[in-house]
């Protein structure tokens, strides 16, 4: 699947590896969420209430049209959050264990 | 417990000077950022891991944008900085935070609200295709991800982020294949007594549009959008020309935005006086000439307040401090604030011109057809904001909120209130101010369900 973002430099940094949905996915450091995942997809989510596919709106915090879930359930800001090695990233919603 | 805190919500120009004049006469402010660095938009800084010099992130700004970063550094020690974290919700008692997933309240004896502003956008059939993007979201892409939100973007809506965002991209390699904009040429011509006012600004845009049609970059003005195509992701744009004719543009991507929204849910929650603004065709918090909101303790300054851009907002925000330290009993040389007041008279009269060349283009919302999704965030249409209107008899906005949820969403209405005022008003056959505006409600944003509140 082809991603939404092209990278246009900075790319000699440290490399951080996500695991999106179950399939492993190399981002840099430094990259948020969002951009580490659109650089190789085409959407973050699907919309609750059409269906639809999604991949963010205003990249400032304001839309809330960016979520994306941890496994444990915990809902993220994909503009908003930075990569970090060993994330494990959903972009369907789960039950929520309570667990970080 | 220490005496309640003067405190400054949102760390871009306006809040950063506004800190800093506070810093100069001795006090100690709390300045609260969402975002994990100061900057605010305009501002922004990249991940410290990034290695652009500042003249390729901020053009022209790159003098404003590092003086304005080396000043926070040196404030940085002065003061209770408090990055990411989220002011959510605001009472008498205290100002609602959270950070790093635990909430708590602050006590305040005043406030200076500076907390910026959002893409304006009249939304476009097919706007929640993966690939639409604000403009304002299109420019961070790049500057703080060093990332284009496509190869062949295309940028539609009005005002001169639509201009400099084209520009940007132009720059940096993208092939852009069309810089639409709603308003019609002609409108540039009776802005130009307003625009004269700030000269270097005027000129800076003249120079943006005649450099991206050196670069053949097709520019039109007078565009009526029709709607964007796709499966999945963006294919291309239709749109109808002034001329008429309808146009296909294909493209990868959109970046859209009819220029800003201030933020004011803060100062809603406070239960400032709000007015309409008609030029800007907003609701916006009643402010004195120095930023005093109608709450005692309460001030407004930088695009929060009023659309006015980061130079404006950085006197704007030294100025409130003034007023604030005024009311708190500190003396300020009556000389400093008429300087601000005076550096702030052409800025207003720019600001004037921007939205007279640039207007919210509001006559498109009756023209958008019923399926269209205006509240991104759960899907309602054009039609069922209609309905609202005349099947339910929604007067206003918030009983069409009640009644189908519009501005209910996660986003609390910030990216389709406007267009959903419009949508409302035009059913109504009334003018957008007798629709009134969505009342704010905490918490302003959303708060993770794992949130642990302090006793």
């Amino acid at each position: 699947m082809a991603g939404l973002f092209h990278r246009i430099g900075e790319r000699e940094r440290r490399p951080v590896r996500l695991v999106v949905d179950g399939t492993p996915l190399e981002a840099l450091e430094g990259d948020t969420l969002l951009v580490a995942i659109l650089t190789q997809r085409a959407a973050l989510r699907l919309n609750e209430f059409d269906g639809g596919p999604r991949a963010g709106f205003c990249l400032m915090g304001a839309c809330q049209d960016c979520r994306v879930w941890t496994e444990a359930g915990e809902s993220l800001r994909a503009c908003s959050t930075p990569v970090a090695e060993g994330m494990r990233i959903l972009t369907r919603e789960v039950a929520w264990t309570g667990q970080p | 417990m220490d005496r309640p805190a003067v405190i400054v919500i949102g760390a871009g120009p306006a809040g950063i000077r506004a800190a800093a004049r506070l810093v100069q006469a001795g006090l100690r402010p709390v300045l609260i950022e969402e975002g994990g660095r100061e900057g605010g938009q305009i501002y922004r800084r990249q991940p410290a891991n990034f290695t652009r010099p500042p003249a390729a992130l901020y053009g022209a700004d790159a003098g404003r944008a590092t003086r304005l970063h080396g000043d926070f550094a040196a404030l940085r020690a002065q003061i209770d900085w408090r990055p990411e974290t989220l002011a959510w919700g605001v009472t008498e008692d205290g100002l609602m935070l959270l950070r790093e997933g635990r909430a708590e309240a602050l006590p305040w004896q005043a406030m200076i609200l500076a907390t910026g502003a959002t893409e304006r956008v009249m939304p476009v059939p097919g706007w929640t295709l993966p690939g639409v993007y604000g403009l304002g979201g299109a420019q961070i892409a790049l500057k703080a991800q060093a990332a284009l939100i496509g190869q062949r973007p295309v940028f539609l809506g009005t005002g001169p982020l639509l201009y400099l965002v084209a520009w940007q991209y132009a720059k940096a390699g993208a092939d852009v294949q069309a810089v639409l904009d709603t308003s019609p040429w002609h409108l540039r011509l009776r802005a130009a007594p307003w625009l004269a006012a700030r000269p270097g600004m005027l000129a800076r845009g003249l120079r943006y549009t005649a450099d991206l049609r050196r670069r053949g970059v097709r520019l039109a003005g007078g565009v009526t959008p029709l709607g964007i195509e796709g499966e999945g992701q963006v294919a291309a744009l239709r749109w109808r020309d002034a001329a008429g004719r309808e146009q296909r543009t294909e493209c990868d991507a959109i970046g859209l935005g009819h220029g800003l929204r201030s933020e004011t849910q803060l100062a809603d929650l406070l239960q400032c006086d709000f007015a309409f603004d008609p030029v800007a065709r907003q609701w916006l918090p009643v402010r004195d000439a120095d930023g005093r909101s109608t709450r005692t303790g309460v001030y407004l300054a930088g695009d929060g307040a009023l659309a006015r851009g980061a130079d404006a907002a950085e006197a704007a925000g030294q100025l409130a401090a003034c007023a604030a330290l005024r009311d708190l009993g500190h003396p300020v040389d009556e000389l400093e604030m008429t300087t601000l007041r005076g550096r702030l008279r052409p800025m207003g009269r720019f600001r004037r011109g921007i939205e007279t060349a640039f207007p919210w283009p509001a006559r498109l919302a009756a023209g958008l057809p019923d399926e269209t999704v205006i509240c991104r965030c759960e899907s309602i249409t054009a039609g069922d904001i209609r309905a609202s209107a005349r099947a339910l008899d929604a007067p206003e906005v918030n009983r069409a909120k009640a009644f189908i949820r519009a501005g209910m969403g996660r986003c609390q209405g910030r990216v389709c209130g406007l267009a959903a005022a419009e949508v409302l008003a035009a059913a109504r056959g009334v003018p957008v101010e007798q629709v009134g505006r969505l009342r704010g409600a905490a918490p302003v944003k959303p708060l993770p369900a794992a949130t642990e509140f302090a006793e």
